[in-house]
């Protein structure tokens, strides 16, 4: 600037001003944009002030009456919070039911999203799939737990539940649970590995045909490596659903607070028989439920909460170790 | 290298040893009598690609009209010829990757060392012919590792990294790369700068040891700097392998070209030594676009 010599006939002219940004400078902009600017900062801060309260809440209530041995101890019938017992079961319960799910949920999601957006044919059963996903989305969590009543109590899938004398299959069992929980995290994993997969521009892939390779070496090679982030967000955004649902628990684990084994394998009968998670343990011990140990169901909110914030964090950091190549 | 008879060793200037004032193509006074160039073809040079009577057609538009070439290793050829005259896609028609486009329909034969690349494998096909395209697009990964991609068997992890490391280190060492990136192996190739892009590009369409290689505007992104390195190398590297360059840069044709196909709306208008399309243009069309007239 200062070897600059300013024009004579505006002496006085300072150096133009650095650009402000664009909110400093909103005064110079019209009404209508004021007011959508003003709109959105209250529309934004009144949504993280609703999500802070939730969050702080929990924390407060959960950190009051959270104590050790409720981690270690299996809920028990009594009449005070003493006699009660813990939360184990229904944590151990909330991990298998997300381990199993998911365990359909993302490899079968990760195919369909790898179809839907490299393959693409037959283009007709392409859209059907495509459609069908879509509605899955959309279908309330009890839909899936009612048609998961109706179908594991078919005398062929016997196998996944209790059978009695009688011959009548029950029908609630960590199978039935996992596998309608599966259909709940199946859009979400199919949606946001086919989005990372279309977000890698076309010369990616023609520059791995370009040198002889195939469209699955391609795929497995190059496309989902480079999608990394968008497969983990997919992942993890299923298992939040999953953890966080109740409708599914509640009609097809059972209303069993302890694991109930069918059966005398060991393993096998765990996961045959009825059991928790925690969404059905603080189902069941909110005010309005029939146990109503309202401090464990704080409690166990919280630890649901907890694990909810970490899979998000692990979300972030996935995402960003994946941009590491960008 | 996979040939029987010996590589045709030729040396031509390279683009920095141009004398400073290049000759403006087609310029009044058609001066392109430059010195140093040889204007045959090497009778050494191997003809390993021989396009014949090839239309290609995008629907119901005929992109690629009848065009029949001779394409050989020892020569460059470039490809010249307004947007959208059919260059790209007959470039791409070599190695077949026009296929990816559902639209699209071939008529002719394509020969690669006397057989129909139709009979061919796409995927041994395109390790025997393979392309660089216009804009640096290095896989998102390290820039070992975007060599050994190539090297490596369809989606397989093996061979190991220390069994590659001489094959990529060729590779980057044709590319003209090595020296610059030898340190830094692991690094994401993203971060290198275009021009290294570029030859990263190079290196990995070398590392499959093709025999021909295609370019489609591999300078169209480029600083002129970078141009010049990549123009120098391509030079070099007609020694080793067919060149065939799309380039609508009508100097850049002129600077290494050894042959050069001039298309006009698909059809192969002229097709000969540089420095007779360039100097004595046989056809009008040839003579207008050359002189800068239209394109």
């Amino acid at each position: 600037m200062s070897a600059m010599t300013a024009p004579p006939a505006q002496p006085a002219s300072p150096p133009p001003a650095p650009r402000r940004s664009a909110r400093d400078s909103s005064a110079s902009w019209r009404l209508t944009d004021r007011l959508g600017l003003a709109f959105a900062w209250l529309l934004g801060i009144g949504f993280l002030v609703v999500t802070a309260a939730i969050v702080l809440y929990m924390m407060v209530q959960g950190l009051r009456y959270v104590r050790p041995e409720l981690f270690v101890t299996s809920p028990s019938a009594g009449f005070t919070e003493s006699e009660t017992g813990g939360f184990l079961d229904p944590l151990l319960g909330t991990v298998i039911v997300a381990a199993m799910a998911m365990a359909i949920a993302f490899p079968l999601g990760l195919c369909i999203a790898v179809w839907l957006s490299e393959y693409g044919r037959p283009s007709l059963l392409a859209r059907v799939t495509e459609s069908t996903i879509e509605m899955l989305a959309g279908t309330p969590s009890i839909v899936f737990a009612l048609f998961g009543t109706l179908l594991f109590e078919q005398g062929a899938l016997a196998f996944f539940s209790r059978t009695n004398d009688g011959g009548v299959v029950y029908g609630r069992s960590f199978f039935a649970a996992a596998s309608m929980l599966a259909l709940i995290a199946l859009p979400l994993v199919v949606a946001n590995v086919r989005e990372g997969l279309q977000a890698i521009p076309a010369h990616v892939r023609e520059a791995s045909y370009a040198v002889g390779k195939t469209k699955l070496t391609t795929t497995r090679r190059v496309l989902l490596p480079a999608a990394r982030p968008s497969v983990v967000t997919g992942a993890m955004l299923g298992v939040g659903r999953v953890i966080g649902d109740t409708a599914v628990i509640v009609l097809l684990l059972g209303a069993t607070l302890r694991f109930n084994p069918a059966g005398d394998v060991p393993g096998l009968s765990q996961l045959k028989g009825t059991g928790s998670t925690l969404t059905s343990f603080v189902y069941a011990n909110a005010p309005t439920g029939e146990a109503n140990q309202p401090t464990k169901a704080y409690a166990a909110a919280f630890v649901l909460l907890s694990m909810v914030l970490v899979l998000n964090f692990a979300v972030d950091l996935a995402v960003r170790r994946g941009r590491r190549w960008r | 290298m996979r040939f029987v008879t010996p590589p045709p060793v030729r040396r031509l200037p390279l683009a920095g040893e141009q004398p400073a004032t290049v000759v403006e193509p087609g310029a009044p006074g058609g001066a392109v009598a430059t010195s140093g160039r040889r204007l045959q073809a090497s009778p050494m040079a191997v003809e390993r690609m021989t396009v014949d009577r090839m239309s290609i057609a995008y629907g119901a538009k005929v992109a690629v009209d009848e065009v029949s070439l001779p394409i050989r290793q020892g020569e460059v050829l470039a490809l010249i010829g307004p947007s959208g005259c059919g260059k790209t896609t007959l470039l791409r028609s070599l190695n077949r990757l026009t296929e990816l486009t559902k639209t699209a329909s071939m008529k002719g034969r394509i020969l690669l060392d006397g057989t129909d690349t139709a009979t061919l494998e796409p995927t041994a096909l395109r390790r025997r012919v393979t392309m660089v395209f216009q804009q640096p697009n290095p896989f998102p990964m390290s820039v070992f590792d975007n060599v050994a991609y190539v090297l490596r068997e369809q989606a397989s992890r093996r061979p190991r990294k220390r069994a590659l490391q001489g094959a990529v280190q060729s590779a980057l060492e044709r590319a003209g790369l090595w020296e610059e990136v030898k340190g830094n192996l692991a690094h994401p190739a993203l971060r290198l700068s275009g021009g290294q892009q570029q030859r990263l590009c190079i290196a990995r369409a070398l590392a499959a040891d093709p025999e021909v290689l295609l370019l489609d505007e591999p300078c169209s992104a480029l600083d002129p700097i970078s141009t010049q390195v990549i123009e120098e190398l391509i030079v070099q590297l007609r020694e080793q392998v067919a060149v065939v360059i799309v380039t609508h840069n009508l100097q850049q044709a002129f600077r290494i070209a050894d042959y050069v196909a001039f298309m006009y709306l698909g059809e192969l208008v002229e097709y000969g030594p540089a420095e007779q399309v360039f100097g004595a243009p046989r056809a009008d069309r040839t003579k207008e676009y050359v002189s800068g007239g239209f394109g």
